[in-house]
């Protein structure tokens, strides 16, 4: 049997924190960044005689993010305490969910190469973060910064239903996009507002029955994601192709030595003895807030895209970069629907825009030229006021000095000339001044026209409006 | 003032004295220490008081004496001085559960009920002993020491409030907070003769009482007499937004019903009492039976009517309660791991080892006994054969209750314990010790109010009768007891 023979089976974990203020069971900040353990008090420090209080906006959010994966969301769901020692949990136990979690059921529609498909969500629940480990600050010890204990995170485990590592990256870049759509996380890997784990397995091509899998951990890419599970595959296929067996384990991804190693901690040991969380009554949801929530769930990627290839017309090229955060939608869409041309608007917003939003790291709201002001300046050089290299200069003004276009273009002295009195004068000029080339243009050499365009626009510092004076000039070979 | 004064005064008493100027509050905190002193209530004798600093309890007075004179009156409690379990979190002083693994612990919040009693008006003079996280039934399990009865200083004060209990019994404060998950207040109150409630489950925050069984946990209040315990429970209790399983249900006042029913000849008319058989049974000790016997005749002279009654799951709470207490004090537990406070175990080279070093280190046997035990039921493959079935049986219990109270029965009439005060040291055997508990550990499964009373005594020793009433019913258990104490009079110390 040959590599190519196998097929991968990958189910993803994603651990999302949630965008609240405070904490899941007290009112600490989740500011990241922080100094350490400043963020802490008796009930996330876990100090004798503290009990959890449920942050309701983390419900909201979970809630939220499980209805826009299509899930059930259950009327009741119920808290569980996950228990295990390790120095950054400070209670011994995480508050998850377990037997029954908060929604169900769901499932995200991804796009690869090998075409379209659908990746079911088997749930979605609720839980609590743990602090951080910081081995490497200090010589011989370990220390530990609690911040992070208590953030809430919603786990969502997806069904094994993606076959290659590509369709893992779809999947994980779907549903980033979606949760930012959302709002409910900052969804960011190098902060680690998203992480995940993946389990993969291999087995031999048309085989229904799933291989031993394995867990990849410690990923901080979506394309670390996809390389640690094509080394993981070819590692597991090469043992098949040797006729040995797969140990059911943990491996940490190591990226920079692209490769993945058995992690030390035994995994498979762990009895985590879930019990209902007693501290924590059964979190009810009612028919009327769920519908409050589902009232509130704005348009998702998907639906976004289909409305603007409607109503724009734009490439689907297009539409998925002005689509690709929510942000930068909602931007493209008032520049599109303000300026009357959504072509023009998608060039400027994947052009000046994003590379505007690259230099700076800003978001889109922040940007000094808003929607209205770009609108404008399209509408300014469609009716051909400036030009559009004078355009690119008046957006480069505007970002900086946050002056509308119109302002830009005076000051700057970028206005177009269309008046055909101005443009006659300094058509008369070049030719006084250039004879020769003149004389030959009006002899016939049309090649020539460039030139005296040139000449011309550059008598006029560039305000000479170009196709106007094409049309002069040729208007005045035609007569001589 | 004389410390034969201050121990005759009631709670109630007291604030009505410091409330009208008659006495500063910190003559009352220093009578207090004085009478301590005197009883030896320290390590060298009944060992009833872990930690105590007259001067930080004077202050408090002092200070109160200001706010005083500037309102012009006094809180319910003012100038009361209390005992407070040491399982119950306190500004100062420290908070340790009777355990070495918190040798020292002094916790940087105060508990809720710690909180309103303070608003009240009271001085916190003491953190009591009891069994080391409140698992036990005579406070032998303290790693400070065993308690000793005031009445018998050979034997043991019942537990695990034991502390509270006796100081309240020895006269050093009216009123003391213990702390409950299967008894641990009516038991000792029941042994030291004094008055012992457990409110219903949610009735009483807990936030700041030291967790062992979160579901069954309770924070009760002891007293020398019905008013003073009713009183005190009846400022602890209330909706706390900082403990989810707190009630919102209204609290009311306890003391006005049955202090405007005392000059009634029949107070009980109309009421129905139920005697529950399992709780009488045959090899019941003569005495607690007819101590019980005398306290049904006083409340059929009440107006009562008494009825029989049956709870037939009772006999299945013991089993039932040792698999869940356990196993949520397993996970409860798990925070002593020597990372954030407390001790920690010094030699430990690996992160295993200095967690399995502390905790054994840190715990005392029946602690650790039953973080095995709880460890053992929540294990994969023993879960549902143990935790589920027990959570299913507990479900069998309460609705024991609900039939009977659903059916036209107002409060339950039970001995509080199958046995008198025992000698320290006579009870070797753990489930020998479990079994004291056999009769009030129901009220916890079921999450209903109950408590104990004095109803005499036997060879000089008190005995407990025991009152529950239906979930959030504390007024009407307590206008029982009421009349029960005011029916018996000077028997009830007889």
């Amino acid at each position: 049997m040959s590599a190519a023979e196998w097929e991968m089976v990958v189910g993803l974990e994603v651990h999302v924190q949630l965008k609240t203020r405070s904490k899941a069971f007290c009112g600490c900040s989740t500011d990241f960044g922080s100094a350490p353990n400043i963020n802490t008090c008796p009930i996330c420090l876990a100090l004798p005689g503290a009990l959890p209080v449920l942050n309701e906006k983390a419900v909201e959010l979970a809630a939220r993010a499980a209805i826009a994966l299509g899930c059930k969301l259950h009327p009741v769901s119920i808290f569980a305490r996950k228990n295990y020692f390790y120095p950054d949990l400070p209670k011994g136990y995480q508050i998850s969910q377990f037997d029954q979690p908060l929604a169900t059921g769901g499932s995200v529609d991804i796009v690869t190469a090998a075409g379209a498909k659908k990746v079911g969500v088997t749930r979605v629940h609720m839980e609590e973060d743990a602090g951080k480990s910081l081995h490497d600050k200090y010589p011989a010890v370990t220390a530990i910064d609690l911040n992070r204990a208590g953030v809430p995170l919603i786990e969502i485990v997806s069904e094994p239903d993606m076959r290659s590592a590509a369709e893992a990256g779809a999947y994980l870049r779907t549903l980033k996009q979606i949760l930012q759509y959302l709002a409910v996380s900052d969804v960011s890997m190098e902060e680690g507002s998203l992480r995940v784990d993946a389990n993969v397995s291999a087995r031999p091509m048309g085989q229904s029955e799933l291989g031993t899998k394995t867990e990849v951990k410690n990923m901080n890419s979506f394309s670390g994601v996809e390389r640690a599970l094509d080394f993981e595959f070819a590692r597991q296929c090469a043992l098949l192709e040797r006729g040995e067996r797969i140990v059911q384990q943990t491996l940490l991804w190591d990226s920079t030595r692209n490769e993945a190693r058995v992690s030390r901690t035994k995994e498979g040991s762990h009895d985590y003895r879930y019990f209902p969380e007693p501290d924590l009554g059964p979190l009810v949801l009612h028919a009327e807030w769920l519908a409050s929530i589902k009232a509130e769930v704005p348009e998702l990627p998907a639906g976004k895209k289909s409305r603007f290839a409607e109503e724009y017309g734009i490439s689907s090229e297009e539409i998925d970069q002005v689509t690709s955060d929510p942000g930068i939608a909602s931007y493209y869409e008032g520049v599109a629907r303000q300026s009357g041309e959504p072509k023009a608007a998608a060039n400027w917003v994947m052009g000046e825009v994003q590379a505007a939003l690259n230099a700076t790291g800003s978001s889109p709201d922040d940007l000094r030229v808003r929607p209205v002001d770009l609108a404008q300046l399209i509408k300014m050089i469609r009716d051909g006021l400036v030009s559009h290299a004078a355009g690119k200069k008046i957006f480069a003004i505007m970002l900086e000095k946050g002056k509308p276009a119109p302002q830009v273009a005076m000051e700057e002295g970028l206005l177009q000339v269309g008046d055909d009195s101005a443009l006659a004068g300094w058509i008369d000029e070049v030719i006084a001044e250039h004879p020769d080339e003149a004389r030959r243009y009006f002899a016939g050499e049309k090649k020539l026209q460039g030139v005296l365009v040139g000449f011309v626009m550059k008598k006029s510092a560039g305000k000479a409006d170009p196709k106007k004076l094409n049309q002069l000039l040729m208007s005045r070979a035609g007569a001589g | 003032m004389k410390t034969t004064d201050f121990t005759s005064l009631t709670a109630t008493a007291i604030a009505a004295r410091v409330g009208s100027g008659g006495v500063a509050p910190s003559d009352i905190v220093k009578a207090s220490f004085a009478r301590a002193e005197e009883v030896r209530a320290g390590s060298d004798s009944l060992n009833a008081i872990l930690w105590s600093d007259e001067r930080l309890s004077v202050r408090d007075a002092d200070s109160l004496a200001e706010g005083l004179t500037k309102a012009g009156k006094g809180g319910a409690l003012a100038g009361v001085p209390v005992g407070v379990k040491d399982n119950i979190a306190t500004l100062e002083l420290p908070t340790t559960c009777a355990s070495k693994i918190l040798a020292g612990y002094v916790s940087p919040y105060e508990a809720t009920a710690v909180m309103r009693l303070r608003e009240a008006g009271a001085i916190v003079t003491a953190k009591t002993n009891m069994d080391e996280f409140a698992m036990g039934s005579s406070t032998e399990n303290s790693a400070y020491g065993t308690a000793r009865n005031p009445l018998d200083v050979t034997r043991v004060p019942g537990g695990s409030s034991g502390g509270s209990a006796a100081m309240v019994a020895a006269g050093i404060t009216p009123i003391a907070l213990g702390s409950e998950t299967g008894g641990s207040v009516r038991q000792p109150a029941s042994f030291c003769g004094i008055v012992g409630v457990k409110p219903t489950y949610g009735r009483v925050s807990r936030y700041g009482l030291v967790a062992f069984a979160s579901s069954l946990d309770q924070i009760g209040t002891m007293a020398r007499n019905v008013d003073d315990a009713a009183l005190a429970m009846e400022i602890i209790s209330g909706e706390d937004s900082k403990d989810s399983t707190s009630s919102s249900n209204v609290v009311g006042s306890y003391r006005d019903q049955f202090v405007s029913q005392a000059t009634s000849p029949a107070p009980l008319e109309g009421m129905r009492i139920g005697v529950p058989e399992e709780y009488f049974p045959e090899s019941l000790d003569e005495g607690i039976r007819n101590a019980c016997l005398r306290s049904l005749e006083a409340l059929k002279s009440l107006g009562a009517d008494i009825v029989d009654v049956k709870l037939p799951h009772s006999p299945l709470a013991i089993p039932v309660y040792y698999i869940i207490a356990p196993a949520e004090a397993s996970s409860n537990l798990a925070r002593f791991d020597g990372v954030r406070y407390g001790a920690r175990a010094a030699r430990s080279g690996s992160l295993r080892e200095m967690f399995a070093e502390t905790r054994s280190d840190g715990f005392g046997p029946e602690v650790t006994r039953r973080i095995l035990l709880g460890t053992y039921v929540l294990s994969a493959g023993y879960y549902d054969a143990y935790y589920k079935k027990a959570q299913a049986v507990r479900a069998l219990i309460a609705r024991d209750f609900q039939s009977v109270f659903g059916n036209g029965i107002h409060a339950l009439f039970t001995p509080t314990t199958p046995s008198t005060a025992f000698s320290i040291g006579a009870v070797t055997d753990p489930y020998e010790m479990y079994l004291s508990d056999i009769f009030t550990v129901t009220a916890n499964l079921a999450g209903v109010p109950a408590m104990s009373m004095p109803i005499g005594r036997v060879a000089g020793l008190p005995v407990g009768g025991q009152i529950i009433a239906g979930p959030f019913n504390e007024a009407l258990m307590f206008r029982v007891a009421y009349a029960l104490e005011a029916a018996l009079g000077p028997e009830a110390h007889q």
